[in-house]
């Protein structure tokens, strides 16, 4: 016992640092065919010595980056307004710009931050969008991102997402030795990453609590996998399970009150149901063959899993109150790790194509099938809270990197990290303010 | 100059002592010359004993370099958890060496990265099983077996393509 507590302090480092080598790097690689045109002014800035943050620069990036917006550089700017009064639109449509944001941030009081911001429409001459967001200094690229989601929302009838946050798993290989690995969370553009946990032993399948408060993860820390439930907050943790076998797979149910997971504690992989008040266990599911990666419908009625129980993985559909099961994917020999969007509707999952494995997606409603991504051994998808893109792992040359697409294909942008492998993306939910 | 003084002094004491010790051995002899057919009967059967066991300590370095010589990684088809004959005579080998001993072994499944982690890690449950169960048939008892498995997570070589897959495709004894 003391040896294994030697063991753990060894290996195991719940850290809260940042770490600028886990930073992901943007690249836009397939923006839309006719992108809107929008110029992002430069925000004035009303406080002493230099603004924090280019406030205006993390809503450019964050507007390019969603592929439907083609940000004016800021060399092309004819004019740097930061009131309606200095707003000519002249000045906009003679270089195409169809959107104009302008902005002021400030300080308040020593450490409040506050951005206010209005979007003005160059074909109609009209103000279509004004407000402002107020928090604190150091959450600063927070607030710019909430002004992106409010811009997004206005122009494009979609909630934004910008103001959300990802969790993920890196790897830093050690030739020789054992390997770092390392869980991150970071703004949903990749920036400030913050390292959760640190070992030497393999850590699996980070995910969100629905009210983005708690995040549960495997780690092979004592030696075995078990599955571990942290607070964001506090960094404090709890171990959930510890059985013979596998621990894997945890999905917070959409009421934040019961934990799907898999174990193998009886013989062969099933799904199991954890009330995460009293510990205690349901087997849902009860077959010879491998049932794996549990997923919630967001309704919470039911739960989508892999299973190979017909030769090949495939995904079926566990209904919680009948126990009833259906298979939902017919096409092609390997479909896996559905994830659902909150519409319940796009089904996005890895399948198998021409011996290759990619991204797709399976509208629920019309069982239509479409591959979203055209690179090779693709996995982990994780859809946005808005539904609109799908981040997921990939491989670029022998490395692990992340990439996005648009629920239609048409978006595409790739985010590795400045050094090592990353993978197992898991976009957090709305975070409440 | 001293310190020859102190050598001369350590060399009287010597000789004193082996010269006692000298006398000490002679007396006993004198006294149990009955026991002389006890001594050589004892030494005739350690003689035996030392034969039997570097026979079996032979024996045992026999079934260790078996087992060195197959080394302790057995290897599977893509998607798949059926051991191969290859596999098999090595497993034999590392059997052999655990019925004469009472070690306990760990079994560690892996998979190559093509395919969905979680599913990997199913699948490298079953490799480390199929190992596991023929151990058992073939007489280890399952109590000094455990399994564990680590999915796709820890590749032996990071590359992709067959020549990499093969090598990641696999279950560790430890």
């Amino acid at each position: 016992m003391k040896h294994l507590t030697a063991v753990l302090v060894a290996t195991v480092f719940v850290l809260a640092t940042i770490s600028a080598r886990a930073e992901l790097v943007i690249e836009i690689t397939q923006g839309m065919d006719n992108p809107t045109a929008i110029a992002v002014v430069p925000f004035a800035w009303q406080g002493n010595g230099t603004a924090p943050e280019d406030v205006a620069q993390v809503i450019d990036n964050d507007l390019a980056r969603s592929g439907q917006f083609d940000p004016v550089g800021r060399g092309d700017m004819l004019a740097r307004p930061s009131t309606q009064q200095e707003v000519f639109y002249r000045d906009w449509r003679a270089i195409n710009t169809e959107y104009v944001l302008i902005g002021r941030a400030s300080v308040t009081g020593q450490v409040q931050m506050r951005i206010e911001y209005e979007l003005f429409d160059v074909n109609r001459q009209a103000r279509v969008l004004s407000g402002y967001e107020e928090g604190h200094v150091n959450d600063a690229r927070m607030l710019a991102h909430r002004v992106a989601d409010e811009v997004y929302e206005t122009l494009t009838g979609i909630p934004g997402a910008f103001a959300t946050r990802l969790l993920y798993v890196s790897v830093t290989r050690n030739p020789g030795g054992k390997d770092f690995y390392r869980l991150t969370l970071s703004d949903s553009d990749g920036a400030r990453p913050i390292v959760l946990l640190e070992s030497r032993e393999p850590i699996m399948a980070p995910s969100w609590s629905p009210d983005g408060k708690h995040i549960a993860y495997v780690s092979f820390e004592t030696s075995r996998p078990a599955i571990y439930r942290q607070e964001l907050a506090t960094g404090a943790r709890v171990q959930l399970t510890n059985f013979r076998g596998l621990n894997g797979a945890p999905a917070w149910s959409p009421d934040g009150n019961s934990m799907a997971m898999v174990l193998s504690k009886d013989g062969n992989p099933d799904i199991y149901l954890m009330d995460l008040r009293t510990r205690e266990l349901t087997q849902l599911t009860r077959h010879y063959a491998i049932d794996t990666e549990p997923t919630w419908m967001p309704d919470g009625r039911s739960i989508l899993f892999t299973s190979d129980r017909g030769g090949r993985p495939q995904i079926y559909r566990y209904d919680l109150r009948s126990g009833a099961t259906e298979r939902l994917t017919y096409e092609g020999s390997y479909n896996a790790r559905a994830r659902v969007a909150q519409d319940g509707r796009n089904l996005v999952m890895v399948h198998q194509a021409g011996g290759q494995f990619h991204i797709a997606l399976q509208d629920l409603v019309t069982n239509r099938l479409q591959i979203l991504t055209s690179t090779d051994l693709d996995e982990s998808p994780s859809i946005a809270p808005n539904g609109s893109m799908v981040l997921y792992g990939t491989k670029s040359g022998d490395r692990g990197i992340l990439a996005a697409v648009s629920v239609d294909g048409g978006v595409k942008f790739r985010l590795p990290a400045r050094e090592g492998d990353v993978r197992e993306p898991a976009w957090s939910p709305y975070m409440n303010r | 100059m001293k310190q020859l003084t102190v050598a001369g002094k350590v060399l009287t004491l010597l000789f004193a002592a082996v010269f006692l010790a000298a006398c000490s051995s002679k007396d006993t002899k004198d006294d149990s010359s009955a026991a002389d057919a006890a001594a050589a009967e004892a030494a005739a059967r350690s003689a035996a004993e030392r034969a039997a066991m570097e026979d079996a300590a032979m024996a045992e370095r026999r079934l260790q370099d078996a087992v060195a010589a197959v080394g302790n990684v057995f290897y599977f088809d893509y998607d798949s958890s059926t051991l191969k004959p290859q596999a098999q005579a090595a497993l034999d080998a590392h059997i052999a060496l655990l019925r004469t001993n009472d070690r306990s072994v760990r079994l560690e499944g892996h998979t190559d990265e093509r395919g969905t982690r979680e599913y990997n890690m199913a699948l490298g449950e079953r490799r480390a099983n199929t190992v596991r169960d023929y151990m058992v048939v073939n007489g280890i008892a399952s109590y000094r077996i455990e399994t564990v498995s680590y999915g796709e997570e820890q590749p032996i070589a990071y590359g992709s393509g067959e020549a990499n897959w093969s090598q990641n495709r696999r279950v560790e004894l430890k």
